[in-house]
């Protein structure tokens, strides 16, 4: 009996993953390929986009203060107060500005594609979209990728440059340290491959938190209980991805460049 | 000395063939079970060009997963359907989107884009298409007029009642001038006035534009008003025909636990002796 509900979970499991990669392949490859309905990738970056630029202006500028005020105590216990500002731009642009972004972008924007989606399938509207000969897939979840990509890279950005001036603030006014000795230490000690290395990971954010809220919204059964399964889904796998992946392509740049 | 060259062909079996193709709608053997017990069981028939096909039988029978079959919304586990003369059971996704916007389809609830409006709704296709403002303005007004709904061209379907979001989705069906029209039980859960409203658009777009169709509906009502009235042009309304006069292109078909049990006329629908269409009946 228990080797019939492990083999069953295995299955489900392995058909899932399947599933997800046929899903993530033909809704990239789909760029490719007209009709490509270019309208939508516009009206999804303002949603995507514009819309979640205060959840990561405000994530931002809190995870920069408290950086600075953690670490001040720390550094200060060995003599090295002065290096606050290297250390919050460090950690900020190539790990906390990237991750905290797609974990916030994640929880806004998964959770309303899947729900969004979802709510179409349950009401047919899926199936009347595809009857009347326009490819859902297309149409919903292609710009909603694509846009959730481009739009990432550059959420990124402004929460990189939040928390680095909300660590400033609270080296300046509460740590009562010199801003100028902050700012400089956060810039003299930065290099392109940090750069680098935080502005690749919104890339791969994007797309799985993205894919992975469209996947859960396309495959919701069960009415308006199973667009609230969907949404949970979607939110903690893409969450839990984006975390492992961060560890992944952080080990794999570090091996392929040591200098990084 | 061997006889050379290839065999002549049989007359009567190209003609089968021609006039198979020629139908919008062929089923052939089809069974689907979702992976349980079969839905539907080894169904067989066809709509011919400018037939109107009822499709009866009880809630659950599997009346809305035959029509779902019929543009490819779902697949087959066994036995073939043809759209337009096409083999779809296997067709790949990509390849049926140019054939099904070739078919109106009306859901059973409307299935309308809550998040547009009537307008944006009901030109859909055409917005898809890029076709030019104004011409879809134009196209969706007329199309408004003829299910009666100038009035609710900007307005949005959370602000339209059950029987006014039918209507939008018969003329989100029919704004292209469809080869083929499904409607999934038009009438359901609406009131008696309202029925007759939307049969008598099922009925016009029959009588006037002699589009091929395949309804479903459990309401033998309004199955018996499509087969004894047609569209006055005229009059510009429903009239009844002559006593003991049918629309000879509305016939019927009904399934019973998933197999086909009845296809047939008024006339041989009403004389059946199958004791479930019978019971059906009274």
């Amino acid at each position: 009996m228990a080797f019939d509900t492990i083999e069953t979970t295995a299955k489900k499991l392995v058909l899932t993953v399947q599933d997800y990669s046929l899903f993530a392949y033909r809704a990239v490859t789909n760029l490719f390929r007209p009709p490509v309905y270019w309208p939508d990738f516009l009206i999804q970056s303002d949603i995507i986009g514009v819309g979640s630029v205060s959840i990561v202006v405000l994530a931002g500028l809190s995870t920069g203060g408290v950086l600075a005020l953690q670490s001040a105590a720390t550094l200060s216990a060995f003599g090295a107060a002065a290096v606050t500002g290297q250390f919050v731009s460090l950690t900020m642009i190539r790990e906390l500005g990237p991750v905290l972004t797609g974990v916030m972008v994640s929880g806004r924007n998964a959770s309303s594609m899947a729900s969004e989606l979802g709510s179409m399938v349950v009401t047919e509207q899926i199936d009347a979209m595809r009857a009347l000969g326009v490819d859902p897939l297309r149409k919903l979840v292609t710009p909603r990728i694509f846009s959730t990509i481009f739009m990432l890279f550059f959420l990124t950005i402004v929460a990189d440059a939040c928390g680095i001036l909300g660590g400033g603030a609270v080296t300046v006014f509460m740590n009562h340290q010199n801003g100028t000795q902050y700012f400089s230490m956060a810039w003299e000690h930065l290099r392109y491959p940090d750069i680098i290395q935080g502005l690749v990971k919104p890339l791969f954010f994007g797309y799985i938190l993205s894919s992975i809220g469209c996947f859960y919204g396309m495959r919701t059964s069960g009415g308006t209980e199973g667009v609230g399964r969907s949404t949970i889904q979607a939110v903690v796998s893409s969450s839990v991805l984006i975390i492992f992946v961060d560890f992944l392509i952080t080990q794999v740049l570090l091996s392929l460049f040591p200098h990084l | 000395m061997m006889a050379t060259g290839s065999p002549q062909p049989d007359p009567a079996a190209a003609e089968q063939k021609l006039a198979a193709d020629l139908r919008p709608v062929v089923f052939r053997n089809v069974t689907i079970g979702f992976n349980g017990p079969p839905v539907l069981d080894r169904i067989g028939f066809s709509v011919a060009p400018a037939e109107t096909r009822i499709l009866l039988g009880p809630a659950g029978v599997g009346k809305s997963v035959l029509l779902k079959l019929a543009n490819g919304l779902l697949r087959p586990e066994q036995g073939s359907i043809r759209l337009f003369g096409k083999e779809i059971s296997h067709m790949p996704e990509e390849w049926l989107f140019p054939l099904r916007s070739r078919a109106g389809m009306v859901f059973q609830e409307g299935a309308l884009f809550d998040s547009l409006t009537v307008r944006d709704n009901v030109a859909y296709q055409l917005i898809q298409e890029m076709v030019p403002d104004e011409e879809i303005d134009q196209r969706v007004r007329k199309i408004l007029g003829f299910v009666g709904l100038e009035e609710a061209f900007s307005l949005y379907p959370s602000a339209l009642s059950g029987g006014m979001r039918r209507r939008v989705a018969i003329a989100r069906a029919l704004i292209r001038q469809p080869e083929l029209l499904l409607y999934d039980s038009p009438t359901g859960g609406l009131d008696p006035i309202t029925c007759t409203t939307i049969i008598e658009l099922i009925v016009k777009q029959r009588d006037v534009y002699r589009t091929p169709s395949l309804l479903v509906t459990h309401r033998l009502q309004d199955a018996f008003t499509m087969c004894t009235h047609r569209y006055d042009t005229e009059q510009g309304r429903m009239v009844p025909l002559p006593q003991g006069e049918t629309d000879p292109n509305t016939t019927f078909l009904m399934l019973e636990e998933g197999r086909l049990i009845f296809d047939g006329s008024l006339r041989e629908l009403l004389h059946s002796e199958n004791a479930f269409v019978r019971e059906f009946l009274e």
